[in-house]
């Protein structure tokens, strides 16, 4: 038997959503577990991504701890894929990047309704810094390849893997390019 | 306000130790404990490190955007966003009452959304621990491991969630992220194909479910010392209920019970949520703390979701899910389980009164009417309220004259259970941590209790920090591409 690809999968600030749609693949993923071994991914306890075939990212850079761990997959992983709209140009979160931060956190912390006496803006150590806008993680790092889709459909990433897996150049035919 | 280990005094002299990411949840979380020599735990905390402001960008958008835009909160429950939204539009849009037809068709959706999500997490991410143990080797505790040693409960398992995932399809047009939701209604109804293409698999769906509590059930059985004690606190528990004191996923009242089962307030109407609630802020996390106003803070926390819910209600309406939640609560002997891990003895409850509903439903002709959608006179105002699988999910929106939001307030089901879990976390921790050297099993300990809220801390991410240092993000060639300045409230 051949050795078993190795996969790593993380969510930067995405929704899940493309996570979902790669469970969606459905009885497939019993099969695809025959050809693929997940690192650090959503569904392992692996916290940390060691070295792999192929890593997977939803979600773009809203934090420096976005940053760090999109860069731990890059130096990692030796192909790179931005998977949804989130990872690709922003996304939905990206609809913050025409706001001010500060004025969010104040609404949000201190003015907005039904908020407790003397709440105020989370400012602990242990939380990551917000950047000023969100940024598409090719800004970042190469990125190897793009799936769009919000999310991609399941059968568009199942095509993209079982390709890259059998060694083809991944291609979405008629019917799996969607930006929806 | 003092909580139990919640914050530690003189906490620069302990030893930090960060469990971080938080794994087989959804979203971004972490776990910090602090440590003194002898490896006394002294403080421990739940960190919800992400933001996204999703309340502030809604605004100024088109109110008939909303559905669609905020389901992106969370891609494991965007059914639920999708149609709490759209339920605090129809107020908006003076559709007091929806046609059969269109409440059906949302209650399908809803219900296979708890489906999907209950499945997911029962046997994707939660099921390795119960089954291998919480010690047991981190290679294989996970989904792979589970269908390699369990491949018969690994299976039912992805074809539950598919099932779900399919009546979601149906009903919403798309599996993650539809649109069949819109203010006042729905876009389509269910082909006569549509409904016998479900139907066919539904008796299958009820049958496993069945098994799936039973398994569960078993497990509790097996070793009551450990189910019983694992990460167990009292607190006061909130859900919707039906008029007829019913459980209901997607409409009725609020209600609430204290720690020994008496209801505190029933049937009150939801669009006066913001009169019963407030929210508390801690530095140490974007989460809010929400709690019962009239009991203050430190009182007047709750939990949300299944176990919640279960007891919350009087009955569940259909049979099979009734009889198994009657022994639930004669497991209690006349008082609320209280247990942690009972969370997922509840949710497999739920899970099979999800299958029962969507059966049931299919059997029913309005989903096939085409009649779908009313309008009367606006509204300025609205609140929506469903219990999303993780439980009771608010969302309320002010529009003004020109059709566009000018506020938005959510409080997702998470955030709800945000004191409930740092307690949780903390109950563990005085029990198998303190005192010891810590090691990978004994902290996944902490995740196990995470875990059997079934937390979205994605859905639960859409707020901002402040920053305390300057950092500069640069591109793959070193060129500057954000900056974060300092800006601290108050003082700058
Ligand atoms: S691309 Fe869409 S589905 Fe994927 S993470 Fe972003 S919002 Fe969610």
């Amino acid at each position: 038997m051949n050795k078993k690809i190795k996969v790593a999968t993380t969510s930067l600030a995405g929704c899940f959503g493309c996570h979902m749609s790669f469970l969606d693949i459905d009885e497939r993923l019993l099969e695809l577990l025959e050809l693929i071994e997940f690192d650090r991914s959503p569904l392992t306890d692996i916290k940390i991504c060691g070295p792999c075939d192929v890593g997977i990212i939803e979600g773009g850079v809203c934090n420096a701890e976005n940053v760090h761990v999109l860069r731990e997959f890059r130096k990692n992983c030796k192909i790179l894929v931005a998977i949804g709209a989130c990872a690709i140009n922003g996304g939905l979160p990206a609809q913050r990047n025409q706001l001010d931060l500060r004025d969010i956190l104040e609404e949000v912390y201190h003015t907005s309704v039904g908020l407790a006496q003397g709440s105020d803006i989370p400012n602990d150590p242990e939380l990551p810094l917000p950047l000023n806008k969100v940024h598409p993680i090719h800004e970042v790092v190469k990125i190897d390849y793009f799936l769009p889709g919000c999310p991609p459909p399941a059968d568009a990433i199942w095509k993209f893997l079982t390709d890259l897996i059998a060694g083809r150049t991944p291609k979405l035919g008629h019917g799996l390019l969607h930006y929806d | 306000m003092s909580f139990d280990l919640e914050t530690a005094k003189l906490s620069d002299k302990l030893r930090r130790v960060a469990i971080e990411p938080v794994s087989r949840v959804e979203g971004h979380g972490k776990v910090t404990i602090l440590l003194d020599d002898d490896d006394k735990v002294h403080q421990v905390r739940l960190h919800i490190v992400e933001f996204r402001g999703f309340e502030k960008f809604i605004q100024g958008r088109p109110y008939w955007e909303v559905p669609v835009m905020v389901q992106r909160l969370c891609g494991i429950c965007p059914v639920s966003h999708h149609l709490a939204a759209s339920k605090a539009l129809d107020i908006i849009v003076g559709a007091t009452q929806l046609t059969p037809t269109a409440e059906k068709v949302r209650r399908l959706m809803h219900y296979g959304q708890i489906l999907q999500s209950h499945a997911l997490h029962f046997f994707h991410l939660s099921s390795p621990d119960l089954l291998f143990g919480f010690e047991s080797e981190v290679g294989k505790r996970n989904i792979v491991g589970v269908a390699a040693a369990y491949p018969d409960i690994a299976k039912k398992g992805v074809l539950l969630r598919k099932f779900g995932q399919e009546v979601i399809r149906i009903t919403a047009g798309k599996r993650v992220h539809g649109t069949g939701s819109i203010p006042g209604g729905v876009n389509k109804s269910l082909s006569r194909e549509d409904r016998d293409f479900l139907l066919k698999d539904a008796y299958q769906m009820v049958s496993w479910s069945r098994e799936a509590v039973h398994l569960i059930k078993q497990l509790h059985q097996q070793n009551p010392a450990l189910y019983d004690i694992f990460g167990s606190f009292r607190s006061n528990m909130m859900s919707i209920v039906a008029p007829d004191g019913g459980l209901d996923f997607y409409h009725g009242a609020l209600r609430a019970r204290d720690a020994d089962g008496k209801i505190m307030f029933d049937q009150v109407d939801y669009q006066g949520y913001a009169q019963l609630l407030s929210e508390g802020v801690k530095p140490w996390s974007y989460m809010k703390f929400p709690f019962i106003t009239a009991l203050g803070e430190e009182n007047g926390w709750y939990k949300v979701g299944p176990l919640a819910r279960v007891q919350n209600c009087n009955h569940i309406p259909t049979p099979l899910a009734d009889a198994e939640r009657n022994e639930l609560v004669a497991y209690g002997k006349g008082a609320p389980l209280h247990a942690t891990l009972a969370y997922h003895w509840a949710r497999m409850i739920e899970m099979l009164f999800a299958a029962e509903t969507i059966k049931d439903l299919l059997h029913d002709e309005d989903l096939m009417g085409d009649d779908l959608v009313v309008s009367g006179e606006h509204q300025r105002e609205g609140v929506g309220v469903i219990e999303a699988p993780r439980g009771t999910l608010i969302h309320h929106y002010r529009v003004g004259d020109d059709d566009l939001v000018t506020m938005a307030n959510l409080i997702v089901s998470t955030t709800h259970n945000n004191q409930a879990m740092n307690t949780a976390v903390r109950e563990v921790a005085k029990r198998y941590l303190d005192g010891k050297k810590l090691t990978e099993g004994l902290l996944n300990h902490i995740e196990v209790a995470i875990r059997a809220f079934d937390p979205c801390l994605s859905c639960a991410t859409h707020a901002l920090g402040k920053m305390p240092l300057e950092v500069t993000l640069q591109d793959a060639d070193g060129n500057l591409l954000d900056r974060l300045a300092k800006v601290s409230h108050g003082d700058d």
